[in-house]
């Protein structure tokens, strides 16, 4: 069988033409509208999909991650084929509650749903969430509801329970992949054939979306000890599964999200080698137990969000949001995620209300003890686009605050204009 | 292929180097524009390239091949693209067993094995076809990247092995030229990605190394370019000359200037 594409490949032809075997070349990154020269329209009409829109920047079908908020940091969402991968926080609370926003998403939408775990049955997974309101694009939900009985038996999905996969006695031919992971492949494998997510076989167009939840990977109860040791003997066995798993998805109409203990993975180099098989890696650290808890800074938050990596899909550029800093607050029906800055900025500005000039002495930072970057960031927050302030200057009234109080560029050359100031017209004004 | 990056590099597609082998190597940022690049001016060139992509699948490429001037589909079906899809490929090999060896085929294998097949597949993409017909310039192997191999359990010297026999082949043997990406971890220690890394950046000829700002993000500064030219050719003098310039990627191109000459900033 022709593995390699050579000329006069399977490439072009359209799926009328499938010999058995061997998969029409359906990827999900197909332009929405006129299809590029030479191919025909083979593979389903994926503008009527439910549950996925295009992307505003190349025409890629997005899926919500079931989080609002995340989608607008990943640029709409996530793309059909790829691979969120969710850096667990230290007690997993977080990260099975992403898991199961996007499990409660697919459910919602129609989409089929794959569930795989090691500890936990997916039956009790799926019960424990609930809708509460949606939005344009993806749902609210409300973490202390469980989702209405119907709605999951009217759901189609399937679950992957390690315990009840893994036989004592079979032959499987020795290759570095843990048994669990070399299950969980063919299982995958075998929904994406059997129910045409791949579009190899005509019969069964499909017009869904196959969502995969896979929860704790890497834990000691999958089998593998990259938790454990760090250069065990199926050291290997995580990344050719991630590898296997990036080939079925781009082939196929599914999403995949991972949540990883990385905390515990002993040897760095391998979270590197993760990042670069996965396509979007998020990081959560809660603040339960460490001392940023009592940080002013963090107050209302609780943890941060890193966004580590965003791909670059058919596209020299990719959506990398500017803000770095985020933190994230669960209140009971909404999980946002916010500048981290924001919410100092809100206290902050009470304190100096715009339209004055400040002199700021190093001890009036309301941070630490008059650290030299705490007063600069703040001195710098209340500049915003002007030029430092260092006079002690009080006029008349006060003026209405011009901008949005997020720090967008340093001070520019169009300050100044003609010789004078165009951008903040009452610092310097000559009080009548 | 981007324009600026050409003349920085001094070469156009028609009166490109031949025999050498370029490193591409990226540290904190995502280096695969140049992987871009180089595959659109090969093409581009009228070279005969056989790419090994191990990480994307190959309408990406062709999407922004697209972008860039060049159409991967057409040039596969006229036989001047050999496209190896490793992500397909592995799918393939994973789930059915193959009765001739496969050019991934460690990936079934327990134990560390060696790229041994691989090899055998470039050389017979790019040996020359004696019936002479639409005379390909000269043969260019490209490969992205290399750092996938390590995570897949291949040793440092598995990987260099190869890289030294395809270099003499293509390089030597048939007069053309090898081009591939590596990963630099960085500040994680990564043994074997090291060794790749020295290993390879002793034997190329031009190493292009693209970094993250060392103070963070910018949306006007994407990172930063070190050109670093190696083993001069005889005629000029020039002697492991470096070159630094940083640039901003957009849609279509990338752009390059000198360091703090950002049009944002001036």
């Amino acid at each position: 069988m022709a593995a390699v594409a050579t000329c006069g490949g399977d490439a072009g032809s359209a799926g009328s033409a499938v010999a058995t075997g061997s998969k029409s070349n359906v990827t999900s990154f197909q332009r929405r509208g006129p299809r590029a020269s030479g191919t025909n329209d083979s593979g389903p009409r994926l503008v009527s999909i439910t549950g996925t829109r295009p992307s505003v920047r190349n025409g890629q079908l997005l899926v919500s991650t079931g989080l609002p908020a995340l989608d607008q940091l990943l640029g709409g969402g996530l793309a059909v084929g790829t691979v969120l991968l969710i850096e667990e926080d230290k007690y997993n609370i977080y990260s099975s509650l992403l898991f199961k926003y996007f499990l409660a998403e697919g459910i919602v939408n129609g989409h089929t749903l794959l569930v795989a775990s090691a500890n936990e049955d997916p039956a009790n997974i799926l019960q424990q969430i609930g809708p509460v309101s949606s939005s344009r694009f993806g749902h609210y939900y409300d973490a202390s509801k469980r989702i209405p009985q119907e709605l999951i038996e009217a759901s189609k999905w399937h679950g992957f329970f390690l315990p009840e996969k893994i036989s004592s006695t079979l032959k499987v031919e020795p290759c570095s992949l843990t048994h669990g992971y070399i299950k969980l492949l063919q299982f995958i494998q075998n929904i994406i054939y059997e129910e045409g997510f791949d579009g190899s076989n005509p019969q069964k167009k499909q017009k869904n979306i196959l969502r995969i939840g896979i929860q704790n990977l890497g834990s000691p109860l999958w089998g593998d000890d990259i938790c454990c040791t760090e250069n065990g003997d199926s050291s290997h066995s995580l990344t050719k599964f991630l590898y296997v798993l990036r080939g079925l998805l781009r082939t196929s109409l599914s999403v995949c999200i991972i949540t990883m203990p990385t905390h515990l993975i002993q040897n760095k180099a391998v979270i590197a080698h993760i990042t670069n098989l996965s396509d979007i890696v998020v990081g959560l650290e809660s603040f339960i137990g460490s001392e940023r808890e009592t940080n002013p800074l963090y107050k209302d938050y609780h943890g941060l969000i890193h966004i580590r990596q965003i791909p670059r899909l058919n596209n020299l550029v990719c959506d990398e949001s500017d803000v770095k800093d985020l933190g994230f607050k669960l209140k009971r029906k909404l999980f946002t995620i916010e500048w981290v800055q924001d919410n100092y900025l809100r206290q902050e500005r009470n304190i100096y209300p715009p339209g004055f000039s400040y002199l700021l002495k190093q001890k009036d930072s309301a941070w630490g003890e008059g650290s030299l970057q705490h007063s600069t960031f703040l001195m710098s927050f209340l500049a915003k686009a002007t030029a430092f302030a260092s006079r002690l200057v009080r006029h008349s009234e006060p003026l209405k605050q011009t901008g949005s109080g997020r720090i967008c560029q340093a001070a520019g050359p169009r300050l100044w204009h003609d010789g004078r100031r165009q951008e903040a017209p009452g610092l310097l004004g000559i009080p009548p | 292929m981007f324009p600026e990056l050409n003349n920085l590099l001094n070469t156009t597609p028609d009166r490109a180097e031949q025999g050498k082998l370029t490193l591409l190597c990226d540290a904190k940022t995502d280096g695969s524009f140049l992987v871009h690049h180089f595959l659109s001016f090969y093409l581009k060139a009228n070279c005969k390239v056989c790419f090994v992509a191990l990480i994307q699948s190959f309408s990406h490429y062709n999407i922004v091949g697209q972008k860039l001037g060049v159409n991967l589909t057409m040039a596969r079906e006229r036989g001047q693209l050999v496209f190896l899809e490793g992500l397909k490929s592995a799918v393939d090999i994973f789930f059915q067993a193959q009765e001739k060896p496969h050019p991934l085929q460690f990936l079934r294998e327990a134990n560390a094995g060696n790229l041994k097949p691989l090899f055998e597949f470039v050389r017979e993409a790019l040996k020359p076809v004696d019936s002479g017909e639409a005379g390909w310039t000269y043969p260019v192997l490209l490969v992205d990247d290399l750092s996938v191999l390590l995570s897949l359990g291949l040793g440092a010297v598995a990987v260099l092995d190869f890289i030294h026999y395809c270099r003499a082949t293509v390089c030597w043997e048939l007069k053309g030229n090898v081009v591939v990406l590596v990963h630099d971890s960085g500040d994680v220690e990564d043994e074997e990605n090291d060794i790749l890394l020295n290993g390879l950046s002793h034997q190329s000829h031009l190493i292009l190394r693209a970094e993250g700002l060392a103070t963070g993000f910018c949306r006007d500064v994407h990172g930063q370019l070190r050109i670093l030219w190696r083993r001069p050719s005889q005629s000029t003098s020039q002697r492991d000359q470096s070159l630094t310039y940083q640039y901003k990627i957009q849609d279509r191109s990338v752009s390059f200037f000198a360091k703090g000459m950002s049009p944002a900033v001036l």
